[in-house]
């Protein structure tokens, strides 16, 4: 009884360095009061200046457009490269596909700045955002997808085609139906990770393009404004909901069985 | 013209030749089984007659045409899997129906096409439900419809009744015998239970190491193995070392150490002299106290060692003089009586001298 209430106490002190934080700047997104010192009173103010800041908006809109492109192409291709992992065992592709998303946020966005500018000499802007945060998705993605086929019956790809069904009627009607949640899921995780991203995109965005992580660490420069909180609590409720339903649509890819 | 000829096929996976030179002739209608313990390359010629796997050496026809260049998905040739296969996203009647779509059937054949051949394995009522939802013998059915609503000119079956419990498994044993006969396509069926194989088939071919040792109906399998392997493989049988002593038209004399003579039925070409086994199959053997048998050729002394209750039969292990320890069947027609013998009686042991055989090494 001693040792169950001991364990309790641990689990609610750590759930509260977790998610007090959070709390503190939901709850002063909505305090009618310049200075995140004491409770005031309740407002909707800081959200309606939050929808009038041009700048604020502008962020917001690359944020989504860059979100939407990239993972939509890192799903098409992180999908591709999961069935090849699967399908052909491949150990090397397995490795290459993953490594970025082991490897530390800073050393991918410098090998991209330095890959971009000095390899491809591009501009930086939206277009090296965008292929930037298609880099570090597809690997997630992949990682889904194959966990999603990992557990299946191979037969039922041979049956397919013993019934008459072409490669590519197989791929139609039988996997990709059956990978379907992966895929969704697998979707909505390189969106979040994209709209979330703040040290790739810090490094590839160059002058002039600016992301809604980019501009609140901006403006917290200068102070933490009630504006930033509010702004932060938006993006963290686009977030949770994207996780949530991730995990609603394959929960089963999520642990990694069918 | 026999519907599928196997010429000379030849299979290699590295270094073990999984099928080797095998010849096959398999006819139209007919319920053909492929017997063998696990690794003789059964499952292998099964996988290269549906086109998931190719012959190094070899071809492979089906009416008279060599299927080499033709893809698995344009062979008129379908496959009831170990596991079913059943794709767990589609109900029972789309999985039914997937062939058909495939073959660009117009919708309406399709949905009668499927309704009727689901009425034939008596799954009407589950046409809507998923395959999760299904037992292991609807599941099977399922994959056999399946297999079977396009009328191909084969239906290749791998072990499909290998999963199922043992009474489920007599059951769908009849319901395929039931439906092929039905339905009239050529089945190439593939196990490793000798049992299944003897009560299905009308021919099987009795394979080991990737060779074919012999393709007979069952009764002649059974009755007349050529090979100690086929002997050994198909039901029990008994076996005594033994080397010809007289080879004639009538019969055949063999000494066996320790015990005596046996007259066998005669083997062409069997040279005096030649070793191998006698062997005998424990229902011919005849069981009786001393004195009897005594009209029987073949008749030798020995003591009961152990007695296994069967239920329809008992089977008595003999000792002989040489320590060989002979199998007898007798059965149980009295009920209630199972010891006709005990464990450590003195009995006799005879056959027929037409009964047994003699395989050569």
């Amino acid at each position: 009884m001693r040792r169950g209430m001991g364990l309790w106490a641990a689990a609610l002190a750590v759930y509260a360095f977790l998610y007090v934080p959070l709390a503190i700047v939901v709850a002063y997104s909505f305090n009618d009061s310049r200075l995140n010192a004491e409770w005031v009173g309740f407002t909707w103010h800081w959200y309606d200046v939050l929808l009038h800041d041009e700048a604020m908006l502008a962020a917001a809109g690359n944020s989504l457009l860059i979100a939407l492109i990239s993972s939509l192409v890192a799903t098409v291709l992180g999908t591709m490269a999961g069935i090849a992992i699967h399908r052909y065992n491949l150990k090397s592709l397995t490795f290459m596909v993953l490594t970025p998303v082991a490897m530390p946020e800073i050393l991918l966005g410098v090998s991209l700045l330095l890959f971009f500018i000095q390899v491809l000499n591009l501009t930086l802007g939206m277009l090296s955002i965008v292929l930037a945060h298609i880099t570090f998705s597809i690997g997630f993605v992949a990682v889904i997808v194959r966990a999603r086929l990992a557990g299946m019956d191979e037969s039922i790809f041979e049956a397919a085609r013993d019934l008459g069904a072409s490669p590519w009627e197989t791929f139609r009607y039988i996997t990709f139906p059956l990978i379907l949640p992966g895929v969704v899921a697998g979707w909505l995780m390189a969106f979040t990770l994209s709209i979330d991203d703040f040290v790739i995109t810090f490094f590839t965005a160059g002058v002039g393009v600016s992301t809604l992580p980019l501009h609140i660490y901006s403006m917290i420069k200068i102070a933490v404004t009630p504006e930033v909180n509010a702004v932060s609590t938006l993006l963290m409720l686009l977030t949770l909901t994207m996780i949530v339903l991730a995990a609603r649509f394959a929960p089963d890819a999520l642990k990694g069985k069918v | 013209m026999a519907q599928l000829e196997i010429r000379n096929v030849t299979r290699r996976f590295g270094d073990f030749v999984a099928v080797d030179n095998v010849s096959l002739n398999i006819e139209a209608g007919e319920f053909f089984t492929l017997l063998g313990p696990s690794g003789c390359g059964k499952t292998t010629i099964l996988r290269m007659i549906a086109g998931f796997d190719l012959p190094d050496a070899g071809q492979i026809l089906l009416d008279g045409k060599d299927l080499a260049d033709t893809p698995a998905e344009k062979r008129p040739v379908h496959t009831v899997f170990q596991s079913y296969a059943l794709f767990p996203h589609m109900t029972v009647a789309e999985n039914v129906a997937f062939p058909l779509k495939m073959a660009r059937r117009p919708a309406a054949e399709i949905a009668g096409m499927t309704r009727g051949i689901l009425r034939q394995v008596h799954l009407t009522d589950k046409a809507d439900t998923y395959p999760h939802e299904l037992s292991g013998g609807q599941k099977q059915r399922v994959a056999l419809a399946r297999g079977l609503v396009n009328r191909p000119r084969l239906l290749l079956l791998d072990e499909p009744l290998g999963a199922l419990d043992a009474k489920l498994r007599e059951e769908m044993q009849v319901e395929l015998i039931n439906l092929q006969r039905e339905i009239g396509v050529t089945f190439v069926f593939v196990t490793h239970a000798q049992v299944e194989a003897l009560a299905l088939a009308h021919r099987i071919a009795v394979m080991d190491q990737g060779r074919v040792e012999q393709v007979d109906e069952p009764a002649r399998l059974y009755g007349f193995p050529q090979t100690r392997f086929v002997a050994d493989f198909i039901g029990h049988i008994n076996q005594l070392e033994a080397q010809v002593l007289e080879s004639s038209h009538g019969h055949l004399r063999l000494a066996v150490a320790g015990l005596g003579e046996i007259i066998a039925p005669p083997l062409k070409d069997a040279a005096v002299g030649a070793k191998g086994v006698f062997a005998i199959r424990p229902e011919q053997v005849r069981i009786g106290v001393h004195g009897e048998l005594a009209e029987l050729k073949n008749h030798f002394s020995g003591v009961v060692r152990n007695l296994l209750y069967r239920g329809e039969v008992s089977v008595y292990k003999v000792e002989l003089a040489n320590g060989a320890l002979i199998e007898a069947l007798l059965p149980n027609s009295a009920p209630g009586k199972a010891e006709l013998f005990k464990v450590g009686d003195a009995v006799k042991l005879g056959w027929r001298h037409d009964a047994g055989m003699f395989l050569r090494d």
